[in-house]
């Protein structure tokens, strides 16, 4: 059955990071079942929700990202044994970070999906698409972007050696 | 510059339905450092491999994308097609157009546009992938095994009968463990001893099993195939390579009235003594703290007596280093002791049950003593207060386990079936007895268990109420036992002459010493954990080291045997190749950015990270790095997203990689 398409005016870009083992697999479950979901997300695989470095979502964000989903094994499944506690404490830390430096938490979405979860990923992912469309692009990280980089580029000399005295 | 070949799967129509393949590989062509861009029908199949190995030779690529289904699915045919071209493997990289693509979106623009840019994604991190040569690591193809209880003994014997030598060591000063001390044992009722005893002497005469009773693990260094253990040789004050097992030793000692553990402290023993008849090896142990010789310095009786001159008194405690590439743990179980505060409790013990106050309320394993041919009675069951034969016995089932308020929240497996056992071997030794159970559940899965149960109240007609027992006292000569029946609704009261407790299989106290020494986990009560609890149950997570036996959790002799057998074909396996290949997604630390803060080692789930020691010419000390042992690695890169000085990198999965991946969306 093919049912007709709404337009949006604003299509949000989302990041997913994930880890192999289960999540990912969720996702090419979701697949395999023929589930149907926006189009909207890119996916990222890393060994383990271990690996995935808050600076990450900062650049997904900066990168014009409009929502971050991070997923990984449930709570004592990981495949590392205990990738995903260190994970989960990191990314409870960097949440209130985030919510302190003025970030809407809605763009930004932790969650458990197993290899055995196709459905949970589908929604996960259909959720949060609908979510940050609600809440419209995400500017203040591109603006951030910029003011990096214009302050990034050392390019006279005496800027450098003011930069090495530091 | 890069030279990257990127090939587009049609996958029949499972991609082409929805993703414009052609689209993709001319809009992915135009991305710069791609040098060859292609589609094609089935990548997998062989003309599809053919064509991507004659892309690599003729347009000399540098770097490959196959875009088409999961890695999960081909990544490693795509690989070795690649290797087999000449390339190294690991600079081939699959784009997951199918599964996370073409299957899941309707719209043909939509997916064609995503398709591109998960494409494009996987060109850019492609460029930033690295040559990675595959890890080898040789393999010492020896075992350790540790504790020579049943689950020991099997391993070892199973490891050895298929060509490989075995180091067994024993704490105690004979193999055996709690199998040794049973009587008769369920489901069959076959006796203890005849079936273990030839094990312990196979073990004995094994021409590649080395074994060291009397001894414990010092230190233990290495990692999977390269392990190099210390053990403690404990002086046992008998030279074991001239002794005979003659015993006159023992029948000379002037010291005998020492109280036998492996009788439960039922029977005596001597200063210098085997715990057993039938023990393995058959040399005397001298207890040191009892022994006269050693306590006054008078004495000297054996050393006297002993033909072969065996007995030793100078000697001391030896360290032996064994080189292993495996090791099975086989530590096995303790009995939940009622005097004690058990872990994790503020309440001490059952004292309401009086076990060591009142001499005739008994545990289990001092009931299988007393029903053993070999024991302390030759088999009658008597009072250890008066030698009575019990006339009324209460049996207590689920004493400490299952019992969250004393911190066992766990059920112990084994005590529903030795007590219909014990109310079996008491009817079939005492004809007018009558023997009742206290119980919460009969909890018998397991093959002809439940027949077994069923029989020990049909045919040998025991009581079985369900209920807890609220309290116990002396009465004359009689316990008098308070509980109640709640499939009835009433209050029990029986005098009986002997009650016997079922109490909980609990860990070995210092099991958690032992872990740490060997560097695997265990749970919240010290029983050993597996890797996987489905998938991997006699693996430890850390690499070569394998599980055996209640050591791990409760288990009847069946399940152990069962373990043991496994974990010795997992240390075969291993011992089928003499070098180890492992994929080389490892952590590296970069030392000049090292601060030496160990926040890696401390998060790293494998122990994999080491403390090494930078010096200069002159080998001063000029400070303290991480390194990673690539055999012990699991490629988590935990440690990577934890190093705050950014030193740490996990091959494959680069922080220039993910970076590269991000920046192209
Ligand atoms: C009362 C009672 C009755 C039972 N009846 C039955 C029955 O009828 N049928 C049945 O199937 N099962 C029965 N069982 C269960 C059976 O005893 C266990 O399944 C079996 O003994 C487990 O074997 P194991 O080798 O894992 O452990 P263990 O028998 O405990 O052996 C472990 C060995 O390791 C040694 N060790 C410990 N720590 C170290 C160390 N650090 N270094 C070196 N060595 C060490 C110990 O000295 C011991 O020799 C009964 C258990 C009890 C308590
Ligand atoms: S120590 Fe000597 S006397 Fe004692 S058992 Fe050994 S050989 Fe016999
Ligand atoms: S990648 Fe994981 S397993 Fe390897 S050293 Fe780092 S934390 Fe340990
Ligand atoms: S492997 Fe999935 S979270 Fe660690």
């Amino acid at each position: 059955m093919h049912t007709e398409k709404e337009k949006h005016t604003f299509e949000p870009k989302i990041i997913a990071f994930v880890c192999t083992w289960c999540t990912y697999a969720g996702a090419d479950l979701a697949g395999t079942s023929r589930m149907q979901y926006p189009a909207n997300v890119r996916v990222l695989k890393f060994p383990c929700t271990g690996r995935i470095d808050p600076v990450f979502i900062l650049k997904a964000f900066q990168q014009g990202a409009d929502g971050v989903l991070v997923s990984g094994c449930h709570p004592g499944d990981c495949h590392y044994i205990a990738g995903n506690f260190h994970a989960r404490r990191r990314f409870a830390a960097f949440r209130k970070l985030l919510e302190f430096v003025g970030v809407d938490l809605g763009r930004l979405q932790f969650s458990w999906v197993s290899a055995a979860e196709g459905g949970k990923w589908v929604e996960m992912v259909t959720g949060l698409t609908e979510q940050v469309r609600g809440m419209g692009p995400m500017q203040e990280f591109k603006e951030l972007a910029l003011e990096e980089q214009w302050s990034g580029s050392i390019d006279t000399p005496e800027l450098q050696e003011a930069y090495d005295q530091i | 510059m890069s030279r990257i070949g990127v090939f587009v799967c049609h996958c029949g129509e499972n991609i082409s339905r929805t993703v414009d393949v052609e689209r993709v590989a001319a809009e992915v062509g135009k991305l710069p450092g791609v040098a060859f861009s292609t589609d094609y029908k089935y990548m997998c199949s062989d003309p599809g491999q053919g064509l991507l190995k004659k892309a690599i030779r003729e347009e000399r690529l540098s770097h490959v994308v196959v875009a088409a289904c999961s890695p999960r699915m081909h990544e490693k045919t795509f690989r070795k097609a690649v290797e087999s071209a000449g390339l190294n493997p690991f600079l081939c990289e699959m784009a997951n157009i199918r599964e996370h693509c073409s299957w899941v979106h309707e719209d043909r623009d939509e997916a064609t546009v995503k398709a591109i840019e998960i494409v494009g994604m996987m060109v850019e991190r492609v460029k930033k992938n690295r040559v990675l040569p595959t890890i080898t690591v040789p393999v010492t193809k020896r075992s350790l095994v540790i504790g020579g209880g049943i689950a020991g003994i099997q391993a070892a014997l199973d490891i050895a009968d298929a060509g490989h030598e075995v180091v067994l060591v024993e704490r105690e000063p004979s193999i055996g463990g709690h199998m040794a001390q049973l009587s008769e044992t369920f489901p069959t009722l076959d006796c203890s001893q005849c079936i273990m005893t030839p094990k312990m002497v196979d073990v004995a005469n094994h021409p590649r099993i080395k074994l060291y009773t009397y001894a414990e693990i010092e230190h233990v260094e290495g990692y999977i195939g390269n392990f190099q253990v210390t053990v403690r040789r404990k002086a046992r004050s008998v030279i074991e390579e001239k002794c005979t097992g003659c015993g006159v030793c023992m029948e000379k000692c002037p010291v005998r009235k020492i109280p036998n553990t492996f009788d439960r402290d039922l029977g005596m023993r001597p200063a210098i003594y085997v715990p057993f008849p039938q023990a393995v090896p058959n040399t005397p142990v001298i207890d040191r703290e009892n022994c006269t010789k050693f306590k006054t310095g008078k004495c000297g009786v054996c050393q006297k007596v002993c033909g072969p001159g065996a007995v030793d008194y100078e000697q001391e405690d030896r360290l032996i280093v064994e080189p292993v590439g495996a090791i099975v743990v086989a530590t096995g179980f303790d009995l939940y002791s009622i005097e004690e505060k058990p872990k994790g409790s503020s309440i001490k013990g059952y004292g309401e049950f009086g076990h060591g106050r009142i001499p005739d309320v008994i545990d289990g394993m001092t009931f299988e003593r007393l029903a053993s041919a070999s024991g302390p009675t030759g088999g009658k069951i008597m009072r250890p207060s008066d030698g009575r034969e019990p006339k009324q016995i209460v049996f207590i089932q689920c004493v400490g386990s299952r019992a969250r308020e004393k911190g066992i929240s766990y059920c112990s497996k084994i005590c529903c079936m030795y007590t219909a056992k014990h109310t079996m071997l008491y009817h079939h030794k005492v004809h007018d007895g009558q023997a009742y159970v206290f119980f919460m559940d009969a909890r018998t899965p397991g093959k002809s268990y439940d027949e077994f149960w069923r029989r020990s109240i049909e045919e040998e007609e025991a009581v079985y109420i369900r209920g807890m027992v609220s309290r116990l006292y002396q009465k004359g000569d009689k316990i008098v036992v308070m509980g109640s029946d709640i499939s009835v609704g009433v209050q029990v009261e029986i005098e009986a002459d002997m009650v016997v407790l079922a109490t909980a299989v609990q860990p070995r106290k210092g099991a958690d010493t032992l872990a740490q020494k060997l560097g695997i986990s265990y749970d919240k009560y010290h029983f050993y954990s597996e890797a996987h609890a489905k998938l991997r149950p006699v693996e430890c997570a850390t690499a070569g080291i394998y599980l055996a036996g209640a050591c791990q959790g409760p288990k009847d002799i069946p399940d152990t045997v069962s373990q043991a057998s496994a974990a010795a074909a997992k240390v075969m396996t291993l011992f089928a190749r003499d070098q180890l290949e492992r994929e080389p997604i490892v952590a590296r630390v970069r030392e000049t950015g090292c601060v030496g803060c160990f926040y890696c080692k401390k998060v790293c789930p494998y122990g994999a990270v080491e403390e090494k020691e930078i010096r200069d010419r002159q080998g001063n000390l000029v400070k303290v790095v991480a390194y990673v042992n690539p055999g012990v690695c699991g490629g988590c890169g935990t440690c990577q997203a934890t190093c705050p000085s950014k030193s740490v990198e996990l091959d494959g999965y680069t922080d220039e990689q993910i970076v590269a991946m991000i920046e192209s969306l």
